[in-house]
Formats: structure tokens, C-alpha cells, sequence
């Protein structure tokens, strides 16, 4: 009954989008505040029953009721909760449906919150978000829905694939979708700006929360999805260039890209369309991302719910979105007025370099993505791009981008004064120079590369430093006045900083980590050990235990380190999930400080003299913990800069506007 | 109704087929005795894909075909073969595919040169912008800069009066001199 009422609210659900879509157009088109604020009554209808639907489908997974041919497919009495709820969204039907959620959501939190927009420019919004609900809702009602019932319901559910039963990955796709969902309200703004005709400074004042929002939560999915490749696959890799990764990153590139432009129009008034089109782009790539994950046109080591046919269809939507989109851009971008004059080293310039860099970037994954379909259609030639070709381009790219980010912030807006902010920062540059240096002479092997990565990892950490050191003025002022300077930032300026630290902590991370990484794999019986870098590690035993829908095989691994002591009781496991019949390792990991110190066991052998022995493979992973670190100080920028008060500054507004 | 359910059994079963067990590349009964050697093969390993993968590269996938070629590549550097030769050898065998790092070739040119071509052309993009603002606005910067205290009070007083809140935006936001 309840999933029947599900199914009904997501028809209704599309009735209401078509609502939405038409009461708000006309409303925009005839400056109507009764038919816009009824567009506005069904956006938040169209959410409300959504909801409706999605909480019927958590609820048929909760109850394991496996008459629903989703809930028999993905899962089974046996498993945690957690993962029994996350179930909800572990397939093809249940995250289009999650995509709903969160794509209505965002259009009924435009009803609501938007207050502060322009009617006109809320309206046409509010429509665009609507149109958007209507593809993806048809599509979730008529080729996806997740709510049909089976005639001969099974005993016993399929089970979720065990490597996806984990919090991580469970929390994950709410994250990485809030994420690239939230772009499609920037989509809608642009789009709604491009009808007016009107991209200006206010609009972009509009469109910079929504952006921070969607591109920090898309930070966390993306940290949350790598830091799950880390721990649960037990090859100790993080980010392997595979095209669903890539799929990923290719909003959150163009993500920060339109954070920085919009930072442009907004204070100077410059690159009107240069920033509606990054709006565009950014959810063009979110559906694109959403088709080349779920049509398996690329072979993808994280290959997810994977149905050409229905693929097809989510190309088609991703054209029809990017096609209104662009052509009403290429229509409307000549009358757009760029305004703002400045010198070629002007904070400006600094940030339209960052945007060539990022834009450069983003083209780099998105040709390497797509080269072999492309390649395959030329000449029908079957090549592969991998992860040496994105290190070899990539990289470099993304490198001078780094490199000249510090001067960024310092330098003044119109016409800024590159002597000034050399003096601002020779410590930062001399400083990380210095620690490039001593880490080129202290660790062995010695790496040229990977210290010149750890010095620029410092540089964008003291840049940042530096940056907050001279808006609070610290010691040429006295302490006290310092406080009062920096009790007064502005929170967009703590954020800016944290960000651009937490991209420095990465930096350093990743450098460490690929650079210095310790690798070490050998067959143990019981009592055996082997050397990993400074450590000793020794078998010691293996039992078995069983678990609420598993059993495993459980290693105790001892690891002393050079004087002797007892580092860490690791105690790593092999599962066997009997349900799909999977076996998969449960890695221990044992954190010493910024470094992790990775073990794994495989399976078990015939080892000397007939006696058991057990593959055990361990790793030192060198700061690895700071590849992880980084991003999240980069999302909670993010999130400190979308508490700032100019950006919430909707209240303030309207109480201005009724007193005049 | 009961295409539907095939479609979602089918899509399920094809993510099984993502369920790896990686880093198979360190099986210690494969290593080469010469770690110099071992480490070239290695590196070698994550430049090629096991061809019957999701996407894998040969240091990962523990697929028999993946195992294979590691012999197949710790064979030809045990014989002394350089790595291009090891390259040059598994290309013919099995063409450009096996690659993860496709060649420079007539080709691929177009996904080599993409990011620099890129990259200069938004360069060459950002002076030409700069000097048509500069060639537009030299005049009018002239103005702005002339500028007195006096009349920079005023106009803060009428930007604020414009509903915008830019002169209390700019006394927080002018850059640190």
C-alpha cells in the first residue's frame, strides 16, 4: 500500500513540475505575482511529493518487503541497517530517484529562500528548475521507476554488493548529488538571467551561494568517494583517473571556476558571460557525468548500475538541457555588457587566469575521458587513456594554476602592484623553498618532482597564512588592534583562506604519498614476518568470525617498530558474503600521525612444509591522511564563506527595499 | 513489469562484475630476483591495461590475463629488453589498446597537443582582452584616477543610496595596502 502511494505521489509529482514549469513561465512573462507565487506553491508541491515517493521506497527497504523488485534486487533481511536504507539509493532506480529528490529540493528551496531575487528573474528560475524536474521526473515515472511491484515476489533479497556496504559509500552519493544537483540552480539562474536579458553584478551576488553550497557538498562527495577507494578496495590508491572519477571532478573544476568568476561580476561588474556560460556548463557536465556512469558507453572499474538503453535517454535529456541552454547563450551573449577596465596585474587578471587554467583543466579530463569513444568513431581504432596520460597533462596544468594562487587574493582589484605583493610574500616563497629543500635532502630515495610538490604545498599554505597575516595586519599593529581586525574579517575571507590552505594540505598530501610510498607483500604462516620500511610486522593468528551476513577470516598482525615497541594490533579480515557469493578485504589501518600504516590479507596458500600461510600485503602510506584533510578544509571554506553576512544578505535587502 | 525487474537484475548483476581485489602486482611468487628489474616492471605494470577489465591496469587486476602479461613484461625485462621494446612488443601483440599511455602519434596528436593549445589560446585570449580594455579605457582610467577624496565620499554616498551596499562592502573589501 504505502509503496503504491509512493508511486502515485511520483506521478503526481510530475503533474505538479509541469505546474511549476508553466504557472511560473507565465507568471515571469506577465509580471504576474499570483500566477509566479502559485508556480512557487507547486515547486514545493512537486518536492513534498517526491519525498513522499523516496520515503516510501527507504520504507520498503527498511521492511525488506521484496514484492518491490528494487528492494528484492538490492537487498536482503540480513543487512545492517545502514546499509538497508542506503539501499534506497545503491541502484540505477533508486538514485535517479535520490537525483529527484535533490533536484526538486533545490527548487523548492528557491520558492522559499529566494525571496531576496528579482520576481522576474525567480520566476523564470523557478520555471527553468521546474522543466529540469520534468525530464528527470519522466524519466524516473516511465524508463526508471523504482516503485514496481514483482507478480512473484521472492523469499529472500539479492543483497547489495558488499564492497558498497560500507558509511562511506553510504553517505556518499547524497553528497556527490547534493553536489551536482545543487549546479542545476545556478543552471536555472543563468538561464533565467539569459531570458530577462539581464547578467549583472546583483545577479551574480545571487548565484554565488548556490554555487558555494553545490561545489562544497560536491567537495565532500568527491573527498567521501576517495577516501572509500582508499580503504575499502585494499589497493591503498585513491584516484586512478577512471572515468567515473573523472565524471566527478569535471563539475567541481568548473565548480570553482564559475566561484571565481562570480566573484569578478560581482565586485567589478567584468565577465557577465564568461560566468553565465561557466553556470551553463557546470550542470552540463553534472548530466553528463550522470550519463557516462550509467550507460557504460567507457569501461569503468567503478561501473555503477550500467543500462545502454536507458543511457541513451539521459543523453537525450543532457542535450535538450545544454541545447536550450547554449543556444539561448549564443543568442543573448552579444548584448551582454562587460563592464569593468583593468591593468594586466590586477586581482582580476589573476582570476581570469585561474579561470583559463581551470578551463584548460576541465577539457584535459574531458577529452582524455572521451578520446577513445572519439577515436573509435574516426578510425576505428581502439585506444586506452589512463592515469600516465592525465599525470603527464593534467597536472602540469593545474601546477601553474597553484603556483601563481598566493598572489591572487593580495593583489588589488583594477590595477594591483605585482612589487607590493612579492614583499607581502617572500617569507611564504622562502619559507617553502626551504622545506622543499631539506625534504629533497632528508628523504630517501631522494625525488626531485615530489619535493618540488612539497615545497609548493607549503607555498600555498604560507600564501594563505600570509593573505590573513596582512588583513589582520599581525605585528605591525598591536595585538590587541590584530584581534579586533580579525574578530572584524569578513567570514568570506577566513573561508577563502581555509580554502586555499586546504588545496596547499593536499598538495602535500598527494605528493608525500605518491612519492614515498613503502609497499610490501609476502606469503606468512603463523609466527612469520616480514620487514615494511622502519617496521617489522608478524603474523601471530588467524581465526574466523562471523558476521550478520558474512564470514571471515580474521588476521592478527603485530607491528613493532625499530626499538621494539608494539605500534599497532592490526586486525585485517577476508569476508565471504555466501548471498552474491563475493569475497572482499577489510583493510586495518592503523594511523601513526599524518602517515597510515595499511594492512591487508589475502587469501590463504599452501606456505613451507604444508603449513597454512596467508598473503598479507601492507603499505606505509606517507601523510596520506592530508590528501583527505585538504578537500574537507576546502568544503568547510566553503561553508564558512556561505555563512558570511553579504552573502546572506537577503533580509537586509528586502527590509531596505520596503522602507523605501 | 517483469522487463522492468529483469532490467534491474541485469543492472545488478553487471556491478558485481566491478567487485576487484587489487594490487596483485605484489604477489611475492611473481616477483623478478633483481629489484631494479622488478621495480622497472613495476612501473611498466601501471602503464598497461589487462585487457579483459573494467578498466584496470595490469598492476592492479588480478584477472589471469593480467597475470599473464606481468610474465609476459617481467619476461622481456628479465631478457633485458628496454621498456620501449617491452611497449613496441605488447603493442604488436595486441595493439594500441594495451596501452594506458597512448603514443605520440599522427593519431593522438590532437589529445597530446589539446591542454597547451588550450592553454595558450586562453593566454592569447586574456592579453587581447587586456589590451582592447586598455586601447578602450585608457581615457576614462585616466578620469577615475583623477578621482579626488571628496568625490570618492560622494559616489560612496550614492552607491550606497542605490540599494547596493558597496560603500559599506568597500571599506571591508579594498585589498589590504
Amino acid at each position: 500500500m504505502i509503496i503504491e502511494l509512493g508511486a502515485f505521489a511520483l506521478i503526481l509529482a510530475l503533474v505538479f513540475s509541469v505546474l511549476q514549469t508553466g504557472l511560473s513561465a507565465v507568471g515571469g512573462a506577465r509580471r504576474s505575482a499570483v500566477l509566479a507565487g502559485a508556480g512557487r506553491g507547486a515547486a514545493l508541491a512537486t518536492f513534498l511529493c517526491v519525498a513522499v515517493t523516496f520515503a516510501a521506497l527507504v520504507h520498503a527497504f527498511v521492511t525488506s518487503d521484496f514484492s518491490v523488485a528494487n528492494v528484492a534486487a538490492n537487498s536482503h533481511t540480513a543487512k545492517p541497517m545502514l546499509f538497508k536504507v542506503a539501499g534506497a539509493w545503491g541502484s540505477h532506480e533508486g538514485s535517479m530517484l535520490l537525483w529527484c529528490l535533490v533536484l526538486t529540493g533545490y527548487g523548492a528551496a528557491m520558492a522559499v529562500f529566494g525571496a531576496s531575487l528579482p520576481p522576474r528573474l525567480r520566476a523564470y528560475a523557478v520555471a527553468v528548475q521546474g522543466a529540469l524536474g520534468i525530464m528527470f521526473l519522466a524519466y524516473t515515472v516511465f524508463a526508471s521507476n523504482p516503485m514496481i511491484r514483482l507478480v512473484d515476489p521472492p523469499v529472500e533479497g539479492r543483497s547489495l554488493n558488499p564492497l558498497l556496504q560500507d558509511w562511506a559509500l553510504a553517505v556518499h552519493p547524497p553528497f556527490l548529488f547534493a553536489g551536482y544537483v545543487g549546479f542545476s540552480v545556478v543552471y536555472s539562474l543563468a538561464m533565467g538571467a539569459l531570458i530577462e536579458g539581464r547578467v549583472d553584478a546583483a545577479w551574480a551576488r545571487w548565484v554565488r551561494p548556490w554555487t558555494l553550497a553545490a561545489w562544497s557538498l560536491l567537495t565532500i562527495g568527491i573527498t567521501l568517494g576517495a577516501f572509500w577507494a582508499y580503504y575499502e578496495l585494499g589497493w591503498g590508491g585513491w584516484w586512478v583517473w577512471d572515468p567515473v572519477e573523472n565524471a566527478s571532478f569535471m563539475p567541481w573544476l568548473i565548480g570553482a571556476a564559475l566561484l571565481h568568476s562570480a566573484i569578478v561580476l560581482e565586485k567589478r561588474g567584468a565577465l557577465p558571460g564568461w560566468t553565465v556560460f561557466l553556470g551553463l556548463a557546470a550542470f552540463t557536465f553534472s548530466m553528463l557525468g550522470a550519463f557516462l556512469v550509467r550507460s557504460g558507453v567507457l569501461t569503468s572499474v567503478h561501473a555503477f548500475a550500467v543500462d545502454p538503453t536507458r543511457g541513451v535517454l539521459l543523453l537525450m535529456m543532457m542535450g535538450v538541457a545544454a541545447g536550450a541552454g547554449f543556444l539561448l547563450f549564443a543568442l543573448r551573449a552579444p548584448s551582454l555588457n562587460s563592464g569593468g577596465l583593468f591593468a594586466p596585474v590586477s586581482r582580476e587578471s589573476a582570476i581570469v587566469l585561474n579561470n583559463i587554467v581551470l578551463s584548460t583543466a576541465t577539457a584535459t579530463v574531458l577529452l582524455g575521458t572521451l578520446y577513445p569513444l572519439i577515436r573509435e568513431a574516426i578510425d576505428g581504432e581502439a585506444v586506452s587513456v589512463g592515469p600516465p596520460f592525465f599525470n603527464l597533462t593534467f597536472t602540469p596544468v593545474m601546477l601553474l594554476a597553484l603556483a601563481i594562487l598566493p598572489a591572487g587574493p593580495l593583489l588589488a582589484w583594477k590595477r594591483g602592484d605585482a612589487g607590493a605583493v612579492m614583499r607581502r610574500l617572500w617569507v611564504a616563497l622562502a619559507a617553502a623553498a626551504v622545506l622543499g629543500l631539506v625534504t629533497y635532502g632528508l628523504i630517501v630515495p631522494r625525488k626531485a618532482l615530489a619535493s618540488a610538490g612539497v615545497a609548493l604545498g607549503f607555498w600555498l599554505i604560507g600564501g594563505a597564512l600570509a593573505e590573513l597575516a596582512e588583513r589582520v595586519k599581525l605585528l605591525r599593529v598591536p595585538l590587541a588592534q590584530t584581534w579586533r581586525r580579525a574578530t572584524g574579517l569578513p567570514r568570506g575571507a577566513w573561508g577563502t583562506t581555509l580554502a586555499h590552505a586546504g588545496m596547499g594540505v593536499f598538495v602535500l598530501g598527494a605528493s608525500f604519498e605518491t612519492a614515498w610510498r613503502v609497499e610490501q607483500a609476502q606469503a606468512l604462516s603463523l609466527g612469520q614476518s616480514f620487514r615494511l620500511g622502519a617496521y617489522s610486522l608478524t603474523l601471530q593468528d588467524v581465526g574466523t568470525v562471523e558476521g550478520p551476513n558474512y564470514l571471515a577470516e580474521r588476521g592478527k598482525v603485530a607491528i613493532v617498530d625499530q626499538a621494539g615497541r608494539l605500534v599497532c594490533a592490526a586486525r585485517p579480515e577476508r569476508r565471504f558474503y555466501p548471498t552474491g557469493g563475493q569475497t572482499t578485504s577489510e583493510v586495518h589501518i592503523c594511523p601513526k600521525g599524518l602517515d597510515d600504516l595499511y594492512i591487508v590479507l589475502g587469501e590463504r596458500r599452501a606456505g613451507e612444509g604444508g603449513k597454512p600461510a596467508w598473503l598479507v600485503r601492507a603499505y606505509v602510506n606517507p601523510w596520506v591522511r592530508l590528501i583527505f584533510l585538504g578537500p574537507l578544509l576546502m568544503a568547510l571554506g566553503g561553508a564558512i564563506s556561505l555563512s558570511d553576512r553579504r552573502i546572506r544578505l537577503g533580509v537586509g535587502r528586502r527590509a531596505s527595499e520596503t522602507a523605501a | 513489469m517483469r522487463g522492468a525487474s529483469l532490467g534491474a537484475l541485469r543492472a545488478f548483476a553487471l556491478t558485481l562484475t566491478a567487485v576487484v581485489c587489487m594490487a596483485a602486482a605484489s604477489e611475492p611468487s611473481e616477483r623478478l630476483p633483481d629489484p631494479a628489474q622488478e621495480a622497472r616492471a613495476r612501473t611498466l605494470f601501471r602503464e598497461v591495461r589487462c585487457l579483459v577489465c573494467q578498466n584496470e591496469s595490469i598492476d592492479d587486476s588480478q584477472a589471469e590475463l593480467a597475470g599473464d602479461l606481468r610474465q609476459i613484461v617481467r619476461k622481456e625485462i628479465a631478457q633485458g629488453r628496454t621498456d620501449a621494446e617491452v611497449r613496441a612488443f605488447l603493442v604488436a601483440r595486441y595493439g594500441e589498446f594495451v596501452l594506458l599511455k597512448p603514443p605520440f602519434s599522427v593519431g593522438n596528436a590532437a589529445l597530446w597537443l589539446a591542454p597547451a593549445g588550450l592553454l595558450l589560446a586562453g593566454g592569447g585570449l586574456l592579453v587581447a582582452l587586456l589590451r582592447r580594455r586598455s586601447a578602450a579605457g585608457s581615457a576614462e582610467t585616466a578620469e577615475v584616477d583623477a578621482l579626488s577624496a571628496e568625490e570618492e565620499a560622494r559616489l560612496a554616498v550614492l552607491l550606497a543610496g542605490d540599494g547596493h551596499d558597496c560603500a559599506e562592502k568597500g571599506s571591508q573589501e579594498d585589498p589590504p595596502a
